[in-house]
């Protein structure tokens, strides 16, 4: 079992994150409210995104080395659990911002470069899925998704940072402002970013094991 | 004989302007789209207002870079494209194909703006400053679909396969160059336009960039 413990620490850590999440005491800042509190669970969707997008494309250039399928098997596996956590940060910021913005889809670049980002992901998806020889799909895929990766860079980090945004901590830095978080708020925020970088790693490594099932051939 | 790099990529080229003005099939084909797409607007809306006629302006140059420039891969059989890789290499390939369709798109570019002009009025003020940025907008978007038809030229030729991959990735390029766009049409003035041209001078960089480095994996088959 010495090698799960990282999976029993996730649980602990996520418990942690909805119990204190819900729970502490936080500064009530106008119209936010209660609303704050999405912070430890927004903000981590976007730290296991760059995780499996990081993996995927790592993969699909160790790919293009040794052009070994297993590679791109971890680089499909990763870019769909990747997307999944996209989805889910994209959901909960906007769910936060038709309540404190007053609009679903505003016109906030980072929303909007974001959802940019995850079509291109999802096109990437798609083109997996429409090449049925295995190792055509391999070559084309890696090829697209070092492009897409190449493309989410300047799109979610270096063009958001160059215009203003709704967001908070915005007008120069596209993270949350580390310097002006309460301190109780970062005591929770913190361990939810390994807690749940920790669970899209665990989703990751389950998707996996279910490719190896499907591809018996390749990984012996 | 052997010949430098330079030379195969002008050859190249040359080849396909030649087999462009052979056939004049793509040309013509084109043409017929942007004008068809235009009178449609016209039909529609009549004369629409700046915004509009800005907006409306760059979908086309959008669709008829897509028809453009998916043929200029799907053209090439497989056996010819076979031929070429026993003579050339990927790069100089793709350096050609990228410098045919900097081009193609140059002249489409001119004639969906006369087009435009003449079926849905012309509220442009600054006309130097709109065609500097029509010929910038054409340039990223050959470069661009040009990397995205080989994409999907090796994806058993489907030309659907571009447009699901291109307009996601277009979609930024887009909205930066109809915002550059916008100061040829009222003299205001807009904060950060340097910073946008760098920023799409940057794109077409790093579009290059990658086509160069990647076109020769997605060639060995």
């Amino acid at each position: 079992m010495a090698k799960h413990w990282w999976k029993a620490l996730a649980v602990i850590l996520l418990i942690y994150t909805i119990i204190a999440g819900f729970t502490i005491d936080i500064p009530i800042i106008g119209t936010n409210q209660q609303s704050s509190r999405g912070l430890f669970f927004h903000v981590p969707m976007w730290m296991c995104m760059y995780t499996m997008f990081s993996i995927s494309v790592a993969n699909s250039l160790l790919y293009l080395t040794k052009y070994d399928l297993k590679r791109d098997a971890l680089a499909g596996a990763a870019g769909s659990v990747g997307v999944f956590f996209g989805v889910l940060g994209f959901s909960t910021g906007t769910l936060w911002a038709t309540y404190t913005w007053g609009g679903t889809i505003t016109g906030d670049a980072k929303q909007q470069l974001t959802a940019v980002a995850l079509l291109i992901y999802m096109a990437y998806l798609v083109l997996r899925m429409s090449i049925p020889d295995i190792d055509k799909r391999a070559r084309i895929s890696a090829v697209f998704n070092i492009f897409a990766f190449a493309l989410l860079i300047p799109l979610t980090y270096i063009i958001p940072r160059m215009v203003d945004s709704l967001h908070p901590g915005a007008a120069g830095s596209p993270t949350f402002a580390s310097k002006d978080t309460d301190g109780g708020m970062k005591a929770v925020l913190y361990p939810a970013f390994i807690g749940w970088v920790l669970l899209s790693v665990w989703i990751y490594t389950l998707v996996v094991r279910y490719k190896k099932l499907e591809l018996k051939n390749i990984f012996k | 004989m052997k010949s430098t790099a330079f030379q195969q990529t002008i050859t190249l080229v040359k080849k396909d302007i030649l087999l462009e003005l052979r056939q004049k099939y793509a040309l013509y084909g084109v043409l017929l789209y942007i004008i068809s797409t235009v009178f449609v607007i016209n039909l529609m809306i009549g004369k629409p207002e700046e915004k509009t006629w800005n907006a409306l302006f760059w979908v086309v140059q959008l669709f008829v870079s897509v028809n453009a420039i998916a043929k200029s891969f799907l053209q090439e059989s497989r056996g010819r494209l076979l031929y070429f890789y026993s003579l050339v290499h990927p790069r100089n390939f793709i350096i050609a194909k990228l410098i045919y369709n900097i081009l193609l798109m140059a002249i489409m570019s001119v004639i969906t703006l006369v087009c435009c002009i003449l079926f849905m009025g012309n509220p442009i003020v600054n006309f130097p400053y709109f065609v500097g940025v029509i010929m910038l907008g054409g340039l990223s978007l050959s470069l661009l679909f040009t990397m995205l038809a080989a994409i999907a030229a090796q994806a058993n030729q489907n030309a659907a396969l571009m447009a699901i991959m291109g307009f996601p990735i277009i979609l930024p390029l887009l909205t930066m160059l109809s915002n550059i766009a916008r100061s040829s049409f009222n003299i205001v003035f807009q904060p950060g336009l340097p910073k946008m041209f760098l920023m799409l001078g940057a794109m077409d960089i790093l579009i290059v960039g990658l086509s160069l480095i990647l076109f020769p994996f997605l060639w060995k088959d």
